[in-house]
């Protein structure tokens, strides 16, 4: 019997990443979010659409120069860690080094605080933005790979969840979809992306739409089926007319993301997660 | 006949590029001459007001008593900044969702306020009461917030500064832009915009 020896991981170093993410998320828009405002901006018809779009664009080169955050609302930072089964954490409690790293990014960073400790009654808020929704996940291996969210409270006010029933199909999928974007209207700063999570149970199919999210936008899924779906709902989110930042115009998404996941026979779970465009953050590390 | 201050509009929506220079106290002369879809920006005085500020308003105003600033011809921006960094006048600054002071907004265009400057949807109540007391409101581009720090040169806390962030501040801005969203002939840009640019389902063949 061979023995697999353990990769010793100091919880600092994950202190550390976790620090950066937050801060770089907050400070500068990924290549993949800027590009896509590049060619949305290009191809945007309305005119006044098309000057929102280049704001944006604008903005985020002022806050990659200043370093300053993109958008006031710095939000919850989400974490999605995949510890692999032959790491052994030394040096403290990772759940405590992650809030670290939260906390010295949203004090020292000049970041927002905005997290309250008690959701009814008192809502006093913690002040340094922890603590952070952590979803752990143990895989194979010897890596421990990050995902950073810094997600802003108007995009998530207007995602929506629903269980649906078999009979509903795929179209009442897809008019959910489409229902939630238009409701969102401007309240989501759009232009958004649409992470939709479909199937599972009623705690998971939320964290699915969530994780969609952490998708490159622009990148094709490799589910033939979803590619196809995702290349359809964009078009109806496109042609609702809403617009950048709901002033009219065609670009009102700029990507739909679509995870699936086993369900009951009986269910049809359906998740609806939007990321505004504008402070769409999120970042993935392995260390 | 008009609803309230209007008369009868002069043009159509004007989605064009045409910007207009606003400055507190705003007058309803001034108010008149501008509609939904027009660019604006604003110089001079506006002040910052959330949830928490717009809950004391409200309760001070349902008691009678006085309000620490005088609204009359006055902006209010919906904002909770960000901290700012050494030597700047405020951190990252752009707009809150509206609806959440929807509640507390009728009753502050009745004691004066002239505009208010936040993002998304408003109530069918403040919708009317913009009519009443000739009030325009504005979006500004959520996510720019950046971008819309750098026109405020000055920021001072003037009411309610155990408010932290949430507190009322005088900001002294130059060439703040904004939409106009909702004119004083009740003309609402959101939901004129849908109806431009949605393509039918029938027509996309
Ligand atoms: S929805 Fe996004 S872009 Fe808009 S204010 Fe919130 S975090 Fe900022």
């Amino acid at each position: 019997m061979t023995t697999i020896p353990l990769r010793e991981v100091n919880v600092a170093t994950v202190r550390d990443a976790i620090e950066q993410l937050c801060l770089d998320a907050n400070y500068v828009a990924a290549d993949d979010v800027r590009a896509a405002f590049a060619r949305a901006a290009e191809r945007e018809v309305a005119k006044l659409g098309q000057r929102v779009l280049l704001q944006l664009l604008d903005n985020m080169t002022i806050a990659a120069g200043e370093r300053v955050p993109m958008c006031q609302d710095t939000g919850t930072v989400v974490v999605f860690a995949s510890i692999g089964q032959d790491v052994h954490f030394v040096g403290g409690s990772l759940r405590d080094a992650i809030n670290d790293g939260v906390r010295r990014a949203y004090t020292a960073g000049y970041l927002r605080a905005s997290m309250v400790a008690r959701p009814i009654g008192t809502r006093s808020n913690t002040r340094d933005n922890t603590p952070a929704v952590l979803h752990l996940d143990i895989v194979e291996g010897s890596d421990v790979e990050l995902i950073v969210f810094a997600k802003g409270g108007g995009a998530e006010n207007m995602s929506r969840m629903c269980m649906l029933t078999p009979g509903d199909g795929l179209d009442g999928v897809k008019d959910f979809v489409i229902e939630t974007v238009e409701i969102a209207g401007p309240n989501a700063c759009p232009p958004v992306i649409v992470g939709v999570g479909v199937g599972g149970t009623f705690d998971s199919v939320g964290t699915l739409a969530k994780l969609s999210l952490a998708r490159q936008v622009g990148s094709e899924n490799p589910d033939p089926e979803l590619a196809a779906l995702e290349a359809e709902l964009l078009q109806r989110i496109n042609a609702l007319g809403i617009g950048p930042h709901g002033f009219g115009g065609r670009t009102t998404a700029l990507a739909v993301h679509v995870a699936i996941a086993p369900t009951h026979i009986a269910s049809l779970p359906v998740a609806v997660n939007l990321q505004c465009g504008p402070a769409a953050r999120v970042r993935r590390l392995v260390i | 006949m008009w609803p309230g201050c209007a008369r009868a509009p002069t043009g159509h929506l004007r989605m064009d590029e045409q910007l207009v220079r606003l400055r507190a106290p705003l007058t309803d002369d001034v108010l008149r001459t501008v509609r939904a879809g027009d660019a604006v920006v604003f110089d001079g005085v506006i002040y910052t007001g959330r949830d928490a500020a717009h809950a004391r308003l409200a309760a001070l105003l349902a008691r009678g008593e006085p309000l620490p600033i005088d609204l009359t011809g006055q902006v209010i921006y919906y904002v909770g900044p960000a901290p700012p960094r050494p030597g700047q006048p405020i951190g990252s600054a752009g707009p809150t969702t509206s609806g959440r002071m929807d509640r507390y907004t009728p009753a502050l265009y009745a004691a004066g306020l002239k505009a208010t400057i936040g993002k998304g949807h408003r109530s069918p109540e403040v919708l009317a009461a913009l009519v009443e007391h000739c009030g325009i409101y504005l979006a500004a581009v959520g996510g720019s917030g950046a971008l819309l720090a750098r026109t405020v040169v000055r920021a001072d806390v003037v009411a309610f500064a155990d408010l932290g962030p949430e507190a009322i501040y005088r900001l002294e801005v130059h060439s703040f832009p904004a939409i106009v969203v909702n004119d004083i002939y009740g003309a609402d840009l959101y939901a004129d915009a849908r109806r431009r640019y949605r393509i039918a389902p029938d027509a996309e063949g």
